[in-house]
């Protein structure tokens, strides 16, 4: 059986700065796989080697059956297959919402205005901004924004989405709108390959959890043995950080155990 | 009670020591105040004292020498030194363009041209680009500029505001950011769509404010026509103005000229202020 990804050997360096130093792993077809680790260990940069935003140094990147890092490959066609999301949103802010999630559908899928339309308006429903269709992104909230963005990417049938830390960027109260559609993806059905600090998110929603350190991966495996059982020092103290309000600065998980019942509701409509 | 103590301002400052160490800044402030305006009305009284007014309406105001102006000065001049401005802006943004790309390109001889053309001719007086390109039919026998009189015109401004321009645009192109084009690639789009619909759409917008600054200035650039010896229906403003004042002997039409770039120039100042102010907002 052919993995949705496979990831061989993978090494990146900037310079002479080694930040990937081998990194195997797969993902299936339909699975979930989320991505921790401390600042700096590399998860940008490995999930945007594996639609090449960032060139790998060595290494095989296969998504689909189709070799990535092959130089001859059609990368505009293989990148169709692949949605991303960024951190900071990167919605274009001189286009409106509904521009936003047609352009590439029009240009690059070359499907009619008509089709193009009807689809931005499917996904932009699904991920509850529908109503935003005419706003332009700088008049939206960050969590509006990082919905718009993933229907952006949803339009385009993506076979596989990469998320790169979604919800860092939001205020805490916000995180739970985008967390939903994300986990109503993975019911659907998506293959996700995710970037994450959200814990109970990564517990509840993954398949199998990817703890990385220093370039490399530490430990892997189903949520409930990395996150709550893990086997080695790093990974523990990793995760004494991030669920310990007093130890870390990061994104605190109390916000997601509220955001489960949180829904699509903006925030301050109290009655919803 | 504050009008008199400013009247007694300009004693103040030779006034003796003691009473300076006991004055307050705000004091001093006012007392600072109170001198430029003396200074000020001095000025405007001694200038009106002196000048010769009938002197110069005579010759800087002529109402019937004006006249002869009209409506030429519209209908011919103006309209030329729109023609030969705006021209050499849309060719200079275009060539502008491509530098600014040639400039940022990964073909490192590219970078090389274009760094060297931007180089050499923002170093370059725009009126040594007009004298030289009276010597191109010289230089190369049976070369002609396409558009006569108005191309040659055309060609320098676009050689001097490619120049110009190019710096313009690949700070403007910069200055997306580049999360721009990594979503626009990593929807699939190829790198010369992702320029064309994200990235350069953007960059306009950031660039128009200091562009229309940069057309303000062809527009006083178009002027140096002139020395290519235009005539008759392609003359521009300056050159009509000049002309105007020959043959009258007096310098009333410089003026009309002058008040017809003013009416130009103005609003588009104005213009690219207020557009500059909405971007700051805006961003
Ligand atoms: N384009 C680049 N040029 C040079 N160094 C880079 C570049 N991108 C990333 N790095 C370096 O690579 C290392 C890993 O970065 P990366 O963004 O992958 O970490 P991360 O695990 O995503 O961290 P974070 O949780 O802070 O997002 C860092 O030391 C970073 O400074
Ligand atoms: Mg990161």
């Amino acid at each position: 059986m052919t993995h949705a990804v496979e990831i061989k050997d993978l090494h990146k360096s900037f310079g002479s700065l080694e930040v990937l130093k081998g990194v195997d792993f797969t993902v299936d077809e339909g699975q979930v796989v989320c991505v921790i680790g401390p600042s700096g260990s590399g998860k940008s940069t490995l999930l945007r080697c594996v639609n090449l935003l960032e060139q790998p140094t060595k290494g095989k990147v296969t998504v689909g059956g189709v070799e990535l890092t092959d130089p001859d490959v059609d990368i505009d066609a293989a990148r169709r297959r692949l949605g991303m999301v960024f951190q900071s949103f990167n919605l274009f802010p001189h286009m409106t919402v509904l521009q936003n999630v047609m352009i590439a559908q029009r240009r690059v899928l070359k499907r009619g205005k008509q089709e193009a339309e009807r689809i931005a308006r499917e996904n932009l429903d699904k991920v509850g901004v529908g109503a935003k269709c005419d706003a332009y992104p700088p008049q939206l909230s960050g969590g509006q924004q990082q919905r718009v963005a993933i229907a952006r990417a949803l339009a385009m049938d993506p076979a596989l989405m990469l998320f790169d830390e979604p919800t860092s960027a939001l205020d805490p109260e916000l995180v739970g709108d985008v967390l939903s559609v994300m986990r109503k993806l993975a019911q659907d059905g998506m293959t996700m390959l995710v970037v994450t600090h959200e814990m109970s998110f990564a517990r509840e929603v993954a398949d199998r959890v990817v703890f990385m350190d220093g370039g490399v991966i530490v430990e892997e495996g189903p949520p409930g043995q990395v996150i709550g059982d893990p086997q080695h020092a790093r990974t523990r103290t990793f995760l004494r950080r991030v669920l310990d309000p007093t130890y870390s600065g990061d994104d605190d998980t109390s916000e997601t155990a509220d955001a489960d019942g949180g829904r699509a509701a903006t925030p301050g409509s109290a009655g919803g | 009670m504050t009008d008199q103590s400013m009247a007694a301002g300009p004693a103040g400052p030779a006034g003796p020591v003691p009473g300076r160490a006991r004055m307050s800044p705000r004091k001093r402030q006012r007392i600072s105040r109170g001198v430029q305006y003396v200074v000020l009305v001095a000025a405007v009284v001694a200038i009106a004292f002196v000048t010769n007014w009938e002197g110069l309406a005579q010759n800087f105001a002529k109402m019937d020498v004006a006249k002869q102006a009209f409506p030429d000065v519209f209908t011919v001049a103006l309209k030329n030194t729109i023609i030969y401005s705006v021209g050499g802006f849309v060719f200079g943004s275009l060539g502008g363009l491509l530098l600014a790309l040639m400039r940022m390109s990964s073909v490192r001889p590219y970078r090389w041209i274009a760094t060297v053309y931007i180089e050499v001719f923002r170093g370059l007086p725009a009126l040594l680009i007009f004298l030289l390109i009276l010597f191109l039919p010289l230089a190369l026998p049976g070369f002609e500029v396409p558009g006569g009189t108005y191309g040659q015109g055309i060609l320098g401004l676009t050689i001097v505001s490619a120049a110009y321009m190019a710096e313009t645009l690949r700070a403007g192109l910069q200055a997306v950011p580049k999360g721009q084009a990594e979503a626009a690639r990593s929807l699939g789009m190829s790198h010369t769509r992702s320029m064309v619909s994200v990235v350069i759409p953007q960059a306009l917008r950031i660039v128009i404010p200091p562009t229309t600054n940069q057309f303000v200035a062809l527009l006083k650039d178009s002027s140096l026509v002139l020395f290519l010896g235009v005539s008759g229906e392609y003359v521009e403003l300056t050159k009509f103005g000049n002309d105007l004042a020959s043959t009258t002997a007096n310098a009333t039409p410089i003026m009309v000229v002058g008040l017809t770039y003013l009416l130009v120039t103005i609003p588009l100042g104005y213009l690219a202020g207020r557009l500059e102010k909405r971007q700051a907002k805006g961003r």
